[in-house]
C-alpha cells in the first residue's frame, strides 16, 4: 500500500452502534470512526456510556444492534481474546494489572503469545529471559525501571496505570483503547503519560476516555461527546467545547 | 552495582540451601521410609500425595475447583487394570493406558466444563464425573460392584519383579517423583505463567490477546492425566480397581486433602493426602466413624488455618526466613 505510516486512516470503526440491558439502552446508534495516528477523546459525564462503547468495540460485550470493522476485517461477532490478536489493545478503568507477579513479569506475560512463549509447558521458566530485553524497554519507556522487581500490587495507583499501558504497548497494537488512563494520577504523571500516549499515536490510532479536559484540550484531535448513550457533538476540542448542548450537558450549566 | 548484586546473591543463597536441604530430607525419609512403615500404606499414601497434587495443578494453580476428579482418578485405575488384566501389558504400559484414558476423558469433560466458572464449573464435573461412575456400575469391563480383582503387577521392564514389596514400593516412589517433577516443570514454565495470569485476573489475559479456554483446557487435561498416573499406579498397588475410586465421595476426599495441605502450594497436597491417609488407616480399626473425624478436623483447618498446613507454614516468621514465602490469592 502507497500509504505513509503517519497518514490518518480509519482503522476501527462502529455504526449503529446499540446496547441494551433488559429495558434500559445504555448505547444508541453510535457511529464512531477512530483514525491511524490520531488521537481521539470520547467524553461525557457518568453513565453516558463510555465504558460500553468500549466494552463492545473490544466485543468484551455483544452488541444488540450495529457493526464494528476493524482494519477492514468485520469483527462483529469476534472473540475479544481474536479482536485482541487482531491489534485491537485496550486498558482498564479499574487498572489491570497481574497484582501478584512483578513489574517485568507482567510485561513478560503480555509478551509471551506475540513472541510464541506461551503453550510450552516443558521449558523452564528461564526460556522467558529472552524477553528480558524487550520488557525492560518497555519498562524504561514508562519510566518504570526502579520498580522493575517490584511486586504489582505495591505499586501506587498512578505507577499501575503506567504499567498496564507498558503491558499494553507490548503486543505493539494498531488501535489503543484507553479507558482513562489518567484518573486518580498526580500532575507529574499526568504530564509523563500525555507524553507516552502523543508518542504512541505516531504510529497508531489512540481512542481515550478523559475526563481531564484540559489533557483532551492539549492531547487529541478529535472528540466524541457522549450523553445518556448518544452522541451528542463530535468535532475537534475547540468546535465541541464552544458547543452550548455540551457545555450544558458535561459541565452542569452553560456558565462552567 | 555489583555490591548490590552480590548482596541479593546472598539473599538468595540462604532459601536456595534451605529448600535443597529440605528437599533431601524428604527424598532421603522416603527412601528409607520401608524400613519403617508398612510398604502399602506408604504406597497408598504416595498415590494419593500424587492425585492431590495433579488436582492442586488445576485448583492452586489455575483457580478451578473441580469436583469430579475421581472420573480421572478411578477411571485410570479401571483402565490400567484392564489393560495389565486382559491384554497382558506389562505394567509400566498398563499404568500408560491409565494415564491416556484419564487423559481422553479429560479432554472430554474439560471441554464442557470450562465453559463455565465457579460453583457451575464445579457442578458441571460433579455431573459428568456421576454419568461416568454409573457407566463403570454398568459396563461390562468394570464387572459393576465386583470391580476389576487380582490384577497382577507383572513384572516391570521384563526383569522387576513388582509383587515384591520392595520392588514395589520403590517403582510407586519413582513414579510419584517423576509426576511430581513434572508438576513442578508445567507450573514452572511459560505455559504456568500464562495459567498464574488468568488465574490472578483473567479478564486482563483475554485483552491481551489469549484464548483463556484453551489454556483451562490444557491445565484440565494435564492435571487428568496426572491424576490417571495416580489412579493407575494404585491399581497395580492394590491389585484391584473398583467403584469407590470413581465415587464422588473421592472427589471431595481429594479437595479436602489439598485444602488441609495449603493450595497453591506444590508440597501442601502431599501433606493433606499424608494427613488424611493416616488418619483414615488409624481409625479404619476404631468403632468411631472416620468421616467425623476428618470432617472435624476439616472445619479446624477452614477456621484456624486457611492456608493449609504447608501454606501457614511458608507464611510464618521461619518460613519467610528460609524463602518460601509467596503471595497467595485468597
Amino acid at each position: 500500500m502507497p500509504l505513509q505510516n503517519g497518514a490518518p486512516r480509519v482503522v476501527l470503526s462502529a455504526r449503529g452502534l446499540r446496547r441494551d440491558f433488559g429495558g434500559f439502552t445504555a448505547v444508541k446508534d453510535v457511529d464512531l470512526d477512530v483514525h491511524h495516528a490520531r488521537v481521539h477523546a470520547l467524553i461525557g459525564p457518568n453513565g453516558a456510556g463510555k465504558t460500553t462503547v468500549f466494552n463492545l468495540l473490544t466485543k468484551f460485550l455483544q452488541p444488540t444492534h450495529g457493526t464494528i470493522t476493524l482494519l477492514g476485517e468485520d469483527i462483529t461477532n469476534t472473540a475479544p481474546d481474536k479482536v485482541a490478536r487482531m491489534g485491537l489493545v485496550r486498558s482498564f478503568q479499574i487498572s489491570a494489572v497481574f497484582p501478584h507477579l512483578t513489574v517485568i513479569d507482567n510485561v513478560r506475560v503480555a509478551l509471551q503469545r506475540p513472541n510464541r512463549l506461551a503453550t510450552q509447558f516443558w521449558k523452564p521458566l528461564s526460556a522467558l529471559d529472552a524477553l528480558n530485553g524487550k520488557a525492560e524497554q518497555l519498562i524504561r519507556s514508562v519510566g518504570l525501571e526502579k520498580a522493575r522487581n517490584a511486586v504489582a500490587a505495591d505499586l501506587s495507583y498512578g505507577r499501575k496505570r503506567v504499567l498496564e499501558i507498558a503491558t499494553t504497548l507490548a503486543l505493539d497494537p494498531k488501535v489503543l483503547l484507553l479507558d482513562e488512563p489518567m484518573a486518580g494520577m498526580g500532575l507529574e504523571d499526568v504530564g509523563m503519560v500525555a507524553e507516552i500516549i502523543r508518542e504512541v499515536a505516531r504510529e497508531r490510532a489512540v481512542l481515550m476516555v478523559e475526563h481531564n479536559l484540559s489533557v483532551v484540550a492539549t492531547l487529541c484531535h478529535h472528540v466524541t461527546v457522549l450523553q445518556r448513550g448518544e452522541i451528542l457533538a463530535e468535532g475537534d476540542y475547540a468546535t465541541v467545547s464552544e458547543d452550548p448542548r455540551v457545555r450544558t450537558a458535561y459541565m452542569g450549566t452553560e456558565e462552567a | 552495582m555489583t555490591l548490590t548484586l552480590e548482596l541479593q546473591n546472598q539473599k538468595e543463597r540462604t532459601p536456595i540451601v534451605a529448600q535443597t536441604v529440605f528437599l533431601g530430607a524428604g527424598l532421603a525419609f522416603l527412601l528409607a521410609a520401608p524400613l519403617f512403615f508398612y510398604p502399602v500404606f506408604l504406597m497408598k499414601l504416595l498415590c494419593f500425595a500424587l492425585f492431590a497434587c495433579a488436582f492442586n495443578l488445576l485448583l492452586g494453580y489455575t483457580g478451578l475447583l473441580s469436583f469430579g476428579h475421581a472420573a480421572f482418578f478411578g477411571g485410570a485405575a479401571y483402565f490400567t487394570g484392564h489393560a495389565v488384566k486382559e491384554w497382558g501389558l506389562p505394567p509400566e504400559l498398563g499404568i500408560l493406558a491409565g494415564v491416556v484414558g484419564a487423559a481422553l476423558l479429560g479432554v472430554v469433560i474439560g471441554f464442557f466444563a470450562i465453559r463455565r466458572q465457579g460453583i457451575y464449573f464445579a457442578m458441571i464435573t460433579l455431573a459428568l464425573a456421576q454419568m461416568f461412575y454409573f457407566f463403570c456400575l454398568q459396563a461390562e469391563f468394570t464387572h459393576g460392584e465386583d470391580g476389576i480383582q487380582s490384577v497382577p503387577r507383572g513384572h516391570l521392564f521384563g526383569f522387576i519383579d513388582l509383587s515384591q514389596s520392595s520392588n514395589m514400593y520403590y517403582f510407586v516412589l519413582a513414579v510419584f517423583v517423576i509426576g511430581i517433577a513434572i508438576i513442578w516443570r508445567i507450573i514452572n514454565s511459560p505455559f504456568g505463567m500464562i495459567l498464574k495470569s488468568i488465574r490472578e485476573n483473567e479478564t486482563r489475559a483475554i485483552s491481551l490477546g489469549y484464548s483463556v479456554r484453551n489454556y483451562k483446557l490444557g491445565a484440565f487435561v494435564m492435571s487428568a492425566a496426572l491424576t490417571g498416573l495416580a489412579g493407575g499406579l494404585k491399581a497395580l498397588v492394590f491389585q484391584f480397581a473398583t467403584l469407590t475410586d470413581v465415587g464422588w465421595q473421592m472427589s471431595g476426599e481429594v479437595i479436602l486433602m489439598t485444602l488441609l495441605g495449603g493450595i497453591g502450594t506444590l508440597i501442601g497436597p502431599l501433606f493433606g493426602a499424608a494427613l488424611v491417609v493416616t488418619l483414615q488407616n488409624y481409625l479404619a480399626t476404631s468403632e468411631f466413624p472416620v468421616t467425623i473425624i476428618t470432617g472435624v478436623v476439616f472445619m479446624i483447618c477452614v477456621l484456624l488455618f486457611r492456608r493449609g498446613i504447608v501454606g501457614e507454614f511458608y507464611n510464618s516468621r521461619l518460613g519467610r526466613r528460609l524463602g518460601f514465602e509467596h503471595r497467595q490469592k485468597h
